[in-house]
């Protein structure tokens, strides 16, 4: 449709990442990521898989090179500009990051209220994606009282509710035993398949392989291995 | 706002001791401050009653005729730094003295006191240096025997207040920037209490601005409650002062007390201002 489906809504040209003390955690990555495309990111650890998502949501700027996500430039980004971009983005972690002295709904609700969003559009949001979830049973539940796969739903539902157009998600499946890993995956399915662009890192070769997406392989911060491309160069 | 209110309030309730702490912390800083200012207000005070009653006597030498002196006391009302003069004849002098000095009215005798030339001096011209240079003048007069004005004590009560107007203004600043510490560690430690909760305001789009209003808040209610118990504290020494030593203070203006509520309020804000500002730097 618009310029964005074509060049993607995230772009990375040429990134390089180094940190003070342990060196180029990411060299030269390119790649592009389309309007509601699904992308794995796998690779060993300390690949860089996390930087590159860090970059996403411009908690990293790049040592050089550029990251452009739905308009945003890495190179003139204002804090403003990243907070308001943050808010059209889904961000999920491994360890959920919920407040534990808090509801699911309050959690979810969590998101809206800190953005200012108007009060009569909260409670509806919320219960809303906490059905998307299926979790609308458990809305008033604390999250120390749920299960992992639970918490993860929140988290997702949390992600979700200012309807973000890219999920970013970084091995949300990394402390779920097999079942709840399943569920939590197929939601993310599901999501995608509504239109929401996933950017997923994960160790979870086998959940990997059973889908049929885009898998981006990382190693010691180059990319080793992009399905999307007919053949990286070298082996 | 109204986010904002209830996230300061249930900061309050949830640390109460932190929240006496810094309440408490400020307000003995701002009382340290407050002693040493009414001191210097009450110092400042007495020199102005002093400096009213300032006045120089000129004796004025046995036989002298009273030409001599009328017109002696007619240049020296010319005087810029003059703004009267008195002659007191020998009579005078013994009548005054009579009244003065009740118990000893039969010690005086006619003709023991001289005869003077009393003058005083306009306001803003009765500091030491104006006083001893008119005095010097009025010496030059051959008729003139001796001037006696209360130069020694006016002196000292002038070193004492420049003293305590030093020392004041410079404990002041220093407990000020104490409390600027103190209550900047109290909203750091409110801060990384908060911190989960702060790293997912950012993840989920909040803005600094956001983040910082409740603190800021937290530390302005602080500084202010800090300064109104200052001021009670305050109050409550004058209070103290008065009784014990029986002697009269004076106490700050309500817009100095308010001033000093303020400072409170602005010691607070501003060390919270430095503590959030330094947490959201470092992430
Ligand atoms: N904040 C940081 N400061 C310094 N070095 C860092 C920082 N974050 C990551 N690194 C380094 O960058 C490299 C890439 O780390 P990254 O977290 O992106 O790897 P990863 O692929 O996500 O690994 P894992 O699978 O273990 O999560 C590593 O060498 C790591 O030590
Ligand atoms: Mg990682």
């Amino acid at each position: 449709m618009s310029a964005a489906d074509v060049s993607g809504v995230i772009r990375f040209d040429r990134v390089t990442k180094e940190y003070p003390r342990s060196g180029t955690a990411l060299q030269e990555v390119s790649f592009r990521v389309a309007k509601g495309e699904f992308v794995f990111l796998t690779g060993p650890s300390g690949a860089g898989k996390s930087t590159i998502l860090r970059m996403i949501y411009f908690e990293e700027r790049p040592t050089s090179g550029l990251v452009r996500v739905s308009g945003v430039n890495s190179e003139h980004a204002s804090k403003r500009e990243v907070s308001k971009l943050r808010r059209r983005l889904g961000i999920v972690f491994q360890d959920f990051r919920l407040l534990e002295d808090r509801t699911a709904e309050a959690n979810v609700a969590f998101a809206l209220e800190v953005t200012a969003t108007p009060r009569a559009q909260i409670g509806p949001k919320v219960s809303r994606v906490l059905t998307q979830v299926g979790l609308a049973s458990k809305a008033t539940a604390y999250s120390n009282e749920l299960s992992g796969g639970e918490q993860q739903r929140v988290a997702i539902a949390r992600a979700l509710v200012n309807d973000p157009f890219v999920l970013i998600a970084d091995e949300p499946t990394g402390n779920l035993d097999e079942r709840a890993t399943r569920g939590v995956f197929q939601l993310l399915r599901e999501i995608n398949a509504s239109g929401t662009a996933i950017v997923m890192a994960t160790h979870d070769l086998d959940l990997v392989r059973h889908a049929d997406f885009r898998t981006i392989e990382l190693n010691r911060g180059q990319i080793v291995y992009d399905s999307a491309e007919p053949r990286a160069e070298g082996a | 706002m109204r986010r904002t209110v209830r996230d300061t309030s249930a900061a309050l309730e949830r640390s109460p001791v932190l929240t006496a702490l810094s309440v408490t912390t400020i307000a003995f800083s701002l009382f340290a401050f407050g002693l040493f200012g009414l001191v210097a207000l009450n110092i400042r005070n007495a020199l102005q009653q002093v400096e009213e009653r300032v006045e120089i006597r000129a004796f004025v030498a046995d036989g002298t005729d009273a030409e001599s002196i009328a017109a002696a006391a007619g240049d020296i009302s010319a005087f810029p730094e003059v703004q009267s003069v008195d002659i007191v004849s020998k009579d005078q002098a013994l009548a005054r003295a009579r009244k003065e000095l009740k118990e000893f009215s039969d010690v005086f005798e006619a003709g023991v006191l001289p005869a003077s030339i009393d003058v005083r001096l306009k306001p803003g011209f009765r500091d030491p240096t104006t006083v001893d240079r008119v005095a010097e003048r009025l010496r030059s007069y051959p008729f003139i025997d001796d001037v006696r004005y209360g130069q020694d004590w006016l002196v000292q009560l002038y070193r004492l207040r420049n003293i305590a107007g030093v020392a004041g203004l410079a404990l002041g600043l220093a407990f000020a920037a104490v409390s600027v510490i103190i209550i900047g560690a109290t909203i750091r430690m409110a801060v990384l209490a908060r911190a989960e909760e702060i790293s997912i305001m950012r993840l989920v789009g909040a803005t600094d601005g956001y983040i910082r209003r409740p603190f800021l808040l937290e530390g302005f209610l602080k500084g202010v409650g800090g300064g109104l118990l200052a001021l009670l504290l305050t109050w409550a020494s004058m209070r103290l002062v008065d009784q014990y030593l029986n002697f009269h203070t004076v106490f700050f203006s309500a817009s100095l007390a308010a001033l000093g509520v303020a400072a409170g309020a602005f010691i607070g804000v501003v060390g919270s201002a430095a503590a959030v500002g330094r947490h959201l730097r470092g992430l």
